[in-house]
């Protein structure tokens, strides 16, 4: 047999974004448009059809048996939509690819889990789901349930577990898959960490068993960890395909290119629907000056510029921030009341959230923003990592890690707490003096 | 696991490709995955009871009070003809199948969407959805056959060797809902207006079924236009096999088996073509 486990030939993935961002169709909307465009047929432009969007675009590579191989890449980079393709729950819209090997696909723990079933009556049905056999999974049912740690619990059912034994039990049963080749999604993101360092190990020991691996992960630390190999994806394409090190400080370089502010010019290329289109984003400080770094206990600034192009709307403008591990650290809402609730006239507006100094970790932030009509809910644009920032650690002894300047535990946020500390016992034994006071 | 095999070591297992034309129907692949279809159903059968007072009991209640309700209304206030068997009995043997194709019908219409959880996470033949939502509905028609065994013994009605061929028509009722299932859930996925307009469907299709009344009722004409709906064979076909009415009409009958036929084929074929786009749109 060749020495070949997965081969990507010139894979591409188109996505259809309607104008207006609609969950699902409805026959009536159809009909409304054919009636439209039957009627506007003579002279005026029919209304905008949907835009396309390449998710991936000409994605080769090989990954050889036994290799294990990481996938890292900003949101919206293509890394899902692979994973996807390759684990046949969506096609490609171009190339092909091959799978040399039983496969087994995990892009979410607990995938088909139903409530009201009880622990074990879920570790047959989610084992049946990720594609095992019954007599493998009566075979294997006291080693998921041991691995689990949810032994006592079994018999009841999982609407009544705490979210920490429900990903227990969901992994534990993961864990248990015995494919030659295993397409893992960020599904280490959950649990607390003694158990996610135990599936951790589960992992290499996977991989030390000769198993294909591909992993599609935001954390950095295990992937380097586990992958020797690392594939970097932007914008639907591969930058980088190599040794771990490298890619992974690739990526973290990469966000420089992005840049605290984006612009749009050309209206052509902007992002937006009929309502409004976005014009800018833009990150500052309280002294206005554009930066792309920032000081840890000092305020920032996000502004999105946009153009309402018809009046009539009320409109949502949010933001959301991922850091450099693509944890999801916060997302807001527009909520000044000056326009809340109240349509808007067409023109020229600009929305500024500011996020207080001492709120946010240090390392990258990447903006995402967008901007959504109220009812009907209509997205108007929504643009991944439209801009980035670098909050840097002054360690200057105000900020949340006081005096301490070693390595912190990597928070997604660093709020300056209000800490308060009294003597309560000195050691002769008398009580301190705030308990004798009372 | 679930083995792929292949016959040439050179070939991959499972090739990945642009949705294409015809890709066949699947049916190995429906067979790899058989054991997945056991667990769903049992899936299904066993959440439908969770935490109702009465449980599976609900099999009978529901088609014995529409039965009270047809008695009541068609047979006495009416006086519709039952072909010489006691009216309960007449309209029970038609309501079983009936109730076993409409539940299982606005069950499986949103079996896809319903399960668009597992569609977005986890490859398996899209099939199974429809397949295991009209599958766990054979629960309650057992039971319900049940009840009207108990029901022709209250009556003093004698079975006889035709009840040996109600699995006939039990596989045409099952071929039916199948055929209308893999329509009606693939369409939903795009437009869920067939999620709305199913409790109706189901509503109209219900008269336009002789479940009230006898197709013999009716004018000869009607009789061969009615033979269209699959339905009309099925029912006609359980009250023949279990109350030994007047035998089905070989020419209405094989027009219901060419209609089911017909729709079961073309519903793949639908099917299939467009579950690729199912994990995108849903």
């Amino acid at each position: 047999m060749s020495g070949i486990a997965i081969r990507v030939k010139n894979i591409s993935k188109k996505y259809e974004i309607a104008a207006g961002k609609r969950r699902h169709d409805t026959l009536r909307d159809h009909v409304s448009d054919a009636i439209r465009s039957f009627v506007r047929s003579n002279g005026r432009s029919p209304r905008p059809r949907a835009n396309e969007f390449w998710s991936l675009k000409d994605v080769s590579f090989e990954v050889k048996r036994g290799e294990i191989v990481g996938v890292i890449g900003r949101n919206g980079a293509g890394k899902s939509t692979l994973l996807k393709i390759l684990s046949r729950i969506t096609a490609p819209t171009m190339g092909e690819a091959g799978i040399y090997g039983r496969v087994a696909s995990l892009l979410e723990v607990g995938t088909g889990f139903h409530g009201e079933l009880t622990g074990r009556e879920n570790i047959y049905l989610n084992g049946a789901i990720l594609g095992m056999r019954k007599a493998e999974i009566d075979r294997k049912f006291d080693e998921i349930v041991a691995f689990s740690e949810v032994e006592k619990f079994i018999d009841t059912p999982v609407k009544r577990y705490s979210t920490g034994m429900h990903v227990r039990l969901a992994f534990a049963v993961a864990a248990h898959l015995e494919p030659e080749i295993l397409l893992v999604d960020e599904v280490l993101a959950v649990g607390d960490a003694a158990f996610q360092k135990k599936c951790l190990n589960k992992m290499e020991e996977v991989g030390h068993e000769g198993r294909t691996v591909l992993f599609v992960s935001h954390n950095m630390a295990s992937i380097t960890r586990l992958c020797p190999r690392v594939i970097l994806l932007d914008g639907g394409r591969i930058l980088k395909d190599g040794p771990a090190h490298d890619a992974v400080a690739a990526y973290s370089e990469h966000w420089l290119d992005i840049g605290a502010v984006h612009e749009w010019n050309d209206p052509a290329t902007a992002p937006g629907g009929a309502v409004a289109r976005l014009r800018a984003v833009r990150v500052r400080t309280e002294n206005s000056l554009m930066s792309d770094g920032v000081d840890i206990r000092q305020p920032v600034a996000i502004e999105l510029e946009y153009e309402v192009l018809q009046s009539g709307y009320v409109l949502l403008p949010y933001l959301n921030l991922h850091n450099q591990e693509g944890a999801f650290v916060l997302e807001a809402l527009d909520v000044d009341s000056e326009w809340r609730g109240r349509s808007r006239p067409q023109g020229v507006y600009a929305s500024t959230a500011w996020i207080p100094g001492n709120l946010l970790a240090d390392g990258v932030h990447f903006v995402s923003v967008g901007l959504s009509t109220m009812s009907p809910d209509i997205m108007q644009f929504h643009v991944y990592d439209a801009a980035a920032f670098h909050v840097i650690d002054s360690m200057d002894g105000d900020s949340a890690r006081g005096d301490w300047t070693g390595a912190l535990g990597g928070a997604v946020v660093r709020p300056l707490l209000k800490w308060t500390t009294v003597q309560r016992e000195a050691p002769d034994g008398r009580s301190g003096r705030s308990l004798t006071r009372a | 696991m679930i083995v792929h095999d292949v016959s040439s070591t050179d070939a991959p297992h499972i090739r990945i490709k642009p949705v294409e034309g015809w890709s066949g129907f699947g049916l190995k692949d429906l067979w790899d995955y058989r054991e997945l279809l056991y667990f769903l159903t049992w899936r299904d059968v066993k959440v439908r009871y969770k935490q109702t007072a009465i449980g599976a009991a609900w099999a009978v209640v529901q088609p014995f009070m529409t039965m009270v309700v047809f008695t009541m209304i068609f047979g006495y206030l009416a006086g519709m003809s039952s072909e010489g068997q006691p009216y309960p009995l007449f309209s029970f043997a038609a309501l079983m199948p009936w109730t076993y194709f409409s539940k299982s019908l606005s069950q499986s219409v949103t079996s896809v969407v319903g399960n668009a959880h597992l569609i977005t996470k986890v490859y398996f033949p899209r099939l199974l959805l429809p397949i295991s939502a009209v599958a766990s509905g054979l629960i309650d028609f057992a039971i319900s056959f049940v009840f009207f065994l108990g029901m022709m013994a209250w009556y003093g009605t004698m079975p006889t060797w035709r009840m040996l061929l109600a699995p006939v028509f039990l596989l045409l009722t099952i071929l039916t809902a199948l055929a209308v299932s893999f329509w009606l859930s693939a369409i939903n996925v795009r437009y869920r207006d067939v999620g709305q307009a199913i409790p109706f469907l189901i509503h109209l299709w219900l008269y336009a079924s002789p479940v009230a009344y006898s197709l013999r009722e009716l004018p000869e004409k009607w009789q061969l236009l009615l033979a269209f709906n699959p339905m009309t064979g099925v029912i006609e076909g359980f009250r023949w096999a279990l109350l030994g009415n007047t035998a089905p009409d070989v020419r209405s009958m094989s027009v219901s088996a060419a209609v089911v036929l017909a729709l079961l084929f073309s519903g793949v074929v639908f099917f299939r073509r467009i579950e690729a786009t199912f994990a995108d749109v849903v």
